[in-house]
């Protein structure tokens, strides 16, 4: 069995004038977990749409585990477990009832039901509560719901639409590390979207950063990090004059040199020493307080790809 | 595929009977209510008149319209209201199981609260008016009732399912079907008053010369065409991408 567990070709969606998803070609690996980031209306929503059968492509073409999203969707939706944009829980029933109702649909037996409602309740902390209606519940607690109702099943194939949005800080991070070990111990694909970009940077093997339907870019965060420039230096202190920062633009290794913020970012242009550059700031005057050296994170990759397709 | 559609009526049954609040509350509007005025209220009042008029027909045809309005309404547009709708249509459920499930809930809650009612309604008639002697409906009342109420119970699912699947919301999807099930009443009646006095004659005429049997059968025929297009037309109807995008 091949082991993509999703591949797409050009793959289009117009919603009448709009292009939604514009041809989109990807190959997410089973057992990973992918992040598919990109402001509001780009495109995410409709591309998981589009992967769960849900949607027919204007044009182009999906696969889910080999099988063609036009054609075999009934059979994509058997194997995979879904938390869309919308908690979408029955609210007049309780915790128990959703879970029941949901682990009917995916025919588990009735023990097999009870175990893994437990299982997955007492995880999650809901347990005491699973007799409550839903519709008293706060927002997170619902969030905690809606993701055990999608692995309930324990399916190959998790589509997460911003899954720890209204988590608190901790029950976010339990999460995440419950997706980690589901993708690597029991090699569950994850396709994960997200604004959370250190979640993503935290979570994910794989990227993808659309806007507009298109895809910008996709690769390992760190190749992302060294595509977009990568190494950076964050100077913090006083007096960066503009003479020290001409100073700084005429080296070879350096990219670029802004102020942000009060802080001195040196964008350079492969992994060096910074102590010369530092020694350069402190001798044209500049008062150094710290130093860092490190590449750029996720957030700036993706500020640096939104700002290109300005 | 009956499994899949067993689990939509489970839940369905839950929500309807949970819409009120507990099972308790629910239970009172949604059955013991509609059940006091049906098979009790009505009955005393009416005496032996409830078991002898063939007005009984036209009574228990329309009581599933009127019980199932509301529920079959909510259906579809309900659970896009509640957002409820893609997360299932996401799921690994048939889209027969979905629409049968739904269809099936709400039919087995509004004919059978009818066929418990005209069970409740004889039991008072014979109680309260029967002094001794044991009033039933004629066997060609009974099967009327039975034949009428079912059809019935499947026109108002066939209608509401349809009207619930493209309504945006609940409200609109509930006046849209009052609005139907008004003129469905109102317009046989002022539509008789407004014919030639000598066709009324002459329908009158045919009744009473027997031919009442006949128009239930036509009426009867009607329905079935009427209710089997209407399922027809909500399967057709019934397609993920265009509720998907609805929502």
């Amino acid at each position: 069995m091949s082991n993509i567990a999703i591949r797409t070709e050009k793959l289009t969606r117009d919603f009448g004038q709009i292009r939604a998803v514009d041809d989109l070609s990807l190959e997410i690996p089973a057992g990973i977990v992918f992040g598919f980031l990109g402001p509001n209306g780009s495109g995410k929503t409709t591309t998981i749409r589009l992967l769960l059968g849900l949607l027919d492509p204007a044009r182009g073409r999906a696969e889910v585990f080999g099988l063609d999203t036009r054609t075999r969707a009934d059979e994509i939706r058997e194997r995979c477990g879904a938390l869309l944009e919308h908690a979408g829980l029955y609210e007049r029933l309780s915790a128990e009832d959703n879970l029941e109702f949901y682990g009917r649909i995916w025919r588990l037996s009735a023990a097999d039901r009870k175990a893994r409602t437990k299982e997955l309740l007492t995880h999650l902390g809901l347990w005491e509560r699973r007799g409550e209606k839903v519709a008293g519940w706060s927002r997170g607690m619902k969030q905690k719901l809606a993701v055990a109702r999608s692995l309930l099943h324990r399916p190959s194939l998790i589509f997460l639409d911003e899954p720890t949005a209204g988590l608190d800080p901790m029950a976010a991070a339990a999460l995440r590390d419950d997706l980690l070990s589901l993708a690597v111990r029991e090699g569950v694909t994850i396709f994960l979207t997200t604004h959370n970009l250190t979640e993503a940077e935290k979570l994910c093997a794989l990227v993808g950063v659309i806007r507009a339907g298109r895809l910008l870019a996709v690769g390992r965060p760190d190749q992302l990090q060294a595509k977009a420039g990568g190494h950076q230096a964050v100077i913090l202190g006083r007096g960066f004059s503009e003479r020290a920062l001409a100073s700084l633009r005429e080296r070879t290794e350096v990219a670029a040199a802004t102020l942000q913020d009060g802080r001195l970012v040196i964008d350079l242009n492969r992994e060096v020493e910074i102590a010369p550059l530092i020694g350069l700031l402190v001798n044209s005057g500049a008062q150094v307080e710290e130093a860092r050296k490190g590449k750029a994170s996720l957030e700036e990759v993706f500020m640096s790809l939104m700002e290109e397709e300005k | 595929m009956i499994t899949d559609l067993l689990t939509m009526v489970w839940k369905e049954w839950k929500e309807m009977l949970l819409q009120h609040g507990g099972i308790r509350s629910g239970i009172l509007p949604t059955v013991i209510i509609p059940l006091i005025l049906l098979g009790v209220m009505l009955p005393w009042q009416m005496g032996r008149e409830w078991v002898e008029s063939p007005l009984a027909l036209a009574v228990w045809a329309w009581m599933p319209l009127m019980l199932m309005a509301g529920l079959i309404a909510d259906s579809f547009a309900g659970e896009r209201e509640r957002h409820t709708l893609e997360t299932l249509l996401a799921s690994r459920l048939p889209d027969r199981a979905i629409l049968f499930g739904k269809v099936c809930a709400v039919v087995s809650y509004g004919w059978g609260l009818t066929i418990l009612g005209v069970s409740m309604g004889l039991l008072t008639v014979n109680l309260v008016h029967g002094r001794g002697e044991f009033l039933l409906y004629s066997r060609k009342l009974t099967l009327g009732i039975l034949a009428l109420s079912w059809l019935g119970a499947w026109l108002a699912a066939g209608a509401g399912v349809l009207v619930s699947l493209r309504a945006a919301t609940v409200r609109q999807a509930q006046q849209v079907l009052m609005l139907a099930i008004m003129l469905l009443l109102f317009v046989p009646v002022y539509g008789v008053k407004l014919l030639p006095a000598e066709w009324r004659a002459q329908i009158a005429g045919t009744l009473a010369a027997g031919g009442a049997a006949r128009l239930v059968l036509v009426i009867i025929v009607t329905l079935t065409v009427v209710d089997t297009s209407l399922i027809i037309a909500a399967m057709a109807r019934f397609r993920r991408a265009r509720l998907i995008l609805k929502d």
